[in-house]
């Protein structure tokens, strides 16, 4: 461990050219708005896996999380305006709002403070974003619509949490990916709101009033939620496209054990929180070449690889993935390609 | 707050342990403040400064606004559940409209305030609950903040801007902005005798009839006014905040409410004291943030630890009030 970490280290000069710079002694403070679901907590405990072992390490002197006990942007905002007065050298944030947080944010980085959105990402250009292209995923979804029905047909979508960018990327991407297969039309469209209950009731309402069904195209966190109203309603069962969560991995399981059912999965990692973190450690370390706004790839599993992602994910959670320095340090590289 | 001379009543009698138990209660706002401010000041000493004060406490005056606003409306015996989404919806007026068609935006807010009168006279006329009446107002506020704003963003108006980050020599911006609210309100209120009818329709509605006052008048005053602190509140966050966002009000409801408390007023009754109100606002405001950021609490425990620091603080409040009955 020592060896990659020394390697590690290596890379990070290399990649940097100049940077010297010790973040040994560098505090970093995670501000996040929500605690409240499965895809939060996992990415919290990813979070504090990676940052214990960095401050183990000695890569940096503290990261302390900062959890708001409402979901209200004024909180949020005096938080970040207590974490500048407590002396942190970098925030990692995951925003309650894309702009209202933004007087904030520009307070912070006045104050020499290096601010890293991710998720819910701030639109302050002072600030980094994590962004994952949640319009390619979209778009992707289609894609891998049409390889399991080559012959098309009707499709029904299910929209994530209104108002929001994540919910508007997605359904653009999709929308991109109908227009580019025209075997594909969208028949009906509700909102599930990320969840499997919301969308299980609002894809049992619809369902009477549709035709066949061929596919669900959707936004994670609601496609086993749209298969149990489909075997409630005795409808055929559909293409349903999956959101990497620990109950559709199952059912997609089963389904695959009893008659070879196929489909796709993917989803934001919550452990990008991790990746949010190298980059403002990087960012401490001295480079000034780190694009503000940085395309992270969504995280994936497809019909052969799923089933050994399955039993590593807690009952009730969401696939993961761990950024280490190298990644980052990698992902970051993938963008000032770009 | 009271005018008795010590030494001039005696120890034991009722009247005299009553009368400190109110002196108690108007000191206690202020005490809980200390307190608080102690407690950071022992944790954070950096946050000791004028760059402390004007970073910890300038997201206070747009609550100590809405909590005047509540106070208000609890003057009258009266509860305000829509005071947070109003404020989210002038949020959205201020950053779309009045930075914009700036006449538009002014007639749209003197319009929201004329509103909030028409409830008052509603709610006088038909007798109906304040509660309710309000809490559908919070829908209708909040779903028009979304129409005018359906997705996050928006800008506050330079001048709004400048206001907000006004950095006056010596003394932070936001402590002198909370003098100057609670001496104009407690000028206004207690000091001039229109307040005290106003504070009379709380305290007895039936005496001040027959002394031949309008109370269809003093509810309408009492919630415009509501309506005026509520537009300033929400003028004076999206100042800090830069851009506006449908649901940035949501939670003052509830903090304007345990503000008032907080500052030495009753549900009913008409005891209110805005001194007492803005100075309880600030207490909130620290207790619940720079507080809770300083003391280091592990993150599963902190949505927790805000809300014990809020019920502590209130308790201290009611435990007082309680040995003066």
């Amino acid at each position: 461990m020592k060896k990659l970490l020394v390697l590690s280290a290596f890379a990070a000069m290399l990649a940097s050219g100049t940077a010297l710079a010790d973040t040994s002694g560098k505090k970093i403070a995670f501000s996040n708005n929500y605690a409240g679901n499965s895809w939060r907590q996992a990415m919290l405990d990813s979070y504090a896996i990676v940052t214990k072992k960095a401050v183990d390490d000695k890569i940096v002197a503290a990261a302390d999380v900062f959890t708001t006990a409402d979901k209200e942007v004024p909180t949020q905002a005096a938080q970040v305006q207590n974490l500048i007065l407590q002396g942190y050298d970098a925030i990692v944030i995951n925003a309650a709002s894309p702009d209202a947080l933004n007087g904030a944010i520009k307070q912070a980085c006045d104050a020499g403070i290096v601010v890293v959105s991710f998720d819910g990402i701030v639109t302050e250009p002072c600030a980094y974003r994590v962004v994952v292209d949640f319009k390619d995923m979209g778009k992707q979804e289609v894609e891998q619509m049409a390889k399991f029905q080559p012959k098309g047909g009707n499709l029904l979508e299910i929209r994530g949490l209104a108002g929001t960018s994540i919910d508007e990327a997605i359904h653009a991407g999709i929308l991109e990916g109908v227009s580019a297969h025209p075997e594909f039309k969208i028949v009906g469209s509700v909102t599930g709101d990320w969840d499997q209950t919301t969308a299980q009731k609002a894809v049992a309402t619809i369902l009477p009033s549709l035709p066949d069904i061929v596919g669900v195209v959707d936004q994670g966190g609601d496609g086993y939620g749209a298969a149990q109203a489909f075997a409630a309603a005795g409808k055929p069962r559909p293409t349903i496209i999956m959101g990497n969560r620990q109950d559709e991995l199952k059912w997609w399981k089963e389904q695959k054990e009893k008659d070879g059912y196929k489909t796709w999965s993917a989803s934001i990692a919550p452990g990008v929180s991790t990746l949010a973190f190298w980059v403002a450690q990087q960012v401490l370390d001295g480079r000034k070449d780190i694009p503000h706004d940085l395309l992270v790839p969504y995280l994936a599993f497809t019909q052969d690889d799923f089933e050994a992602a399955l039993p590593k994910i807690k009952e009730g959670g969401v696939a993961t993935h761990e950024y280490t320095q190298e990644e980052a340090i990698a992902a970051i590289k993938a963008n000032i390609k770009q | 707050m009271t005018a008795i001379a010590p030494g001039t009543v005696p120890k034991a009698s009722p009247r005299g342990s009553a009368a400190r138990a109110r002196m108690l209660r108007g000191l206690l706002p202020a005490l809980s403040l200390a307190l608080v401010l102690l407690a950071i000041a022992w944790l954070n000493p950096r946050a000791i400064s004028y760059f402390g004060f004007n970073l910890m406490l300038n997201l206070a005056i747009p609550i100590a606004l809405a909590t005047i606003a509540q106070m208000f409306v609890i003057a009258g015996n009266e509860l305000d559940l829509s005071i947070g989404t109003f404020v989210g919806f002038v949020g959205c007026v201020t950053a779309t409209w009045l930075r914009d068609a700036p006449l538009i935006g002014i007639l749209v807010l003197i319009g929201s305030i004329g509103v909030y009168a028409l409830l008052g006279a509603l709610i006088h006329l038909r007798n109906l609950p304040s509660i309710v009446v309000t809490l559908g107002m919070s829908f209708v506020w909040q779903g028009l903040a979304i129409l005018i704003l359906p997705k996050p963003g928006g800008k506050a108006p330079e001048w709004l801007l400048s206001i907000m980050s006004f950095k006056p020599p010596y003394v932070p911006f936001p402590i002198l902005a909370a003098l100057l609210i609670a001496a104009v309100v407690h000028f206004g209120l207690m000091r001039t005798s229109y307040g005290v009818i106003l504070r009379g329709s709380g305290g007895n509605a039936a005496a001040l009839r027959r002394a031949g006052w309008s109370l269809l008048k003093t509810k309408i005053v009492l919630f415009a006014l509501t309506g005026l602190f509520g537009v300033l509140s929400g003028m004076a966050l999206i100042g800090i905040t830069t851009s506006a966002d449908a649901n940035i009000g949501n939670g003052y409801t509830l903090l304007s409410i345990a503000g008032v408390i907080l500052g030495g007023g009753e549900f009913v009754g008409g005891r209110v004291s805005p001194i007492g109100a803005v100075i309880g606002a600030l207490t909130l405001a620290l207790a619940a943030s720079p507080l809770l950021t300083f003391m280091h609490i592990p993150p599963d425990w902190q949505v927790a630890a805000n809300g014990a620091i809020l019920i502590i603080v209130l308790a201290a409040r009611v435990l007082i009030s309680r040995r003066e009955r």
